[in-house]
């Protein structure tokens, strides 16, 4: 068979894959009709042409073969999972060390009030300390800017494996039936399972709780 | 010219802690007549309904930014003299130029203490 027979076949066996899969043909298919087109010209074929033809075999082989690793990273989990989490976590540490200062000032600005009613060297140093506290707790705008920086990269990182999902859907969809193949995301074992982190509010036991499950478990 | 202690002063910042921080510390400078905006957009509406002595703004803001607000303070006939300090953790040498070039009275940078606002506000001010 010529290469312009070749490319009537081609066009002929994906006219008909498209009209039985109802228009949408998805990579695996169109590489297996590919394939099966390049073995059937073998024998047509002179060396040079067989030599091409063997290494767009190899190359059509590569690109699966590094669609199914990027897949196996899992990418959907990454954007599904792991940011949102990630900027979920760093929310509550703004929110808390907001909180927190809040906390501090309010302290502080009652200290200062007292100081106000007292006379002598005793006031000034504690005006001069509560000055000290207010200046430390600007760390909390430095901190919270940092922190929006970093949330916004992480939603930004997201969206690009948001578009890693659309592109290697396929894939992942072919990974996830495939439950043994490693998903490129170090699981936790065992005692490390354990470890979660502070809770979130709402979340976790309280102290009671906690004192009733021991006193339950003696 | 002695300063006016009882001028109004507005004080600009997205950050809720911020704003408190600088309000006490204008308190133990003597300066008690404060008002708060927490963006550019925000305070540009408070000068055009009161009159300020000095304007005490951070840069990143929004809707408005803390540079917008000070282009939009210098193009205004009745505010383009007003003292505008910028208060900001932006420290690149671009930021203090375009700042400057929209005519900023001084620039403090994050994180300042007590002393620095003070020999800031001298400088624009004048003493007191």
């Amino acid at each position: 068979m010529g290469v312009n027979t070749a490319d009537d076949r081609l066009k002929q066996q994906l006219r008909a894959l498209q009209e039985s899969s109802g228009g949408q043909l998805n990579a695996n298919e169109i590489y297996e009709l590919v394939r099966d087109v390049v073995r059937s010209m073998r024998g047509d074929l002179s060396g040079a042409d067989l030599k091409i033809l063997t290494e767009i075999d190899h190359l059509a082989t590569c690109i699966r073969d590094a669609r199914l690793e990027i897949a196996s990273l899992r990418p959907d989990e990454i954007s599904s999972r792991y940011i949102p989490d990630a900027t979920d976590e760093l929310d509550v540490i703004a929110t808390a060390t907001e909180d927190a200062t809040n906390d501090i000032m309010e302290a502080a600005e009652k200290i200062e009030t007292l100081a106000e009613s007292m006379e002598g060297t005793a006031a000034a140093a504690l005006t001069q300390a509560v000055t000290r506290i207010y200046e430390a707790c600007s760390f909390q705008d430095i901190t919270g800017q940092r922190i929006s920086k970093v949330v916004a990269t992480l939603r930004h990182i997201e969206q690009r494996v948001e578009g890693l999902v659309e592109a290697f859907g396929e894939e992942i969809e072919q990974i996830k039936r495939d439950p043994d193949k490693p998903s490129g995301i170090r699981r936790k074992e065992s005692d490390e399972a354990l470890l979660s982190g502070p809770q979130r509010a709402g979340e976790g036991r309280t102290q009671a709780e906690i004192d009733a499950l021991l006193a339950g478990l003696d | 010219m002695a300063v006016d202690m009882n001028m109004n002063v507005l004080i600009v910042d997205d950050y809720k802690t911020m704003l408190r921080i600088i309000r006490n510390l204008l308190k133990q400078l003597g300066f008690d007549n404060v008002d708060e905006a927490t963006d550019g957009s925000m305070a540009l509406q408070k000068l055009r309904q009161k009159h300020y002595g000095l304007v005490i703004s951070d840069w990143n803001m929004e809707p408005m930014t803390g540079l917008q607000l000070l282009k939009e303070v210098r193009a205004d006939n009745e505010l383009r003299n007003l003292p505008f300090i910028m208060v900001t953790a932006e420290s690149k040498t671009d930021n203090v130029v375009a700042a400057k070039d929209a005519g900023v009275s001084n620039y403090i940078v994050k994180p300042f203490n007590a002393a620095t606002l003070k020999t800031k506000l001298t400088k624009v001010i004048g003493n007191f």
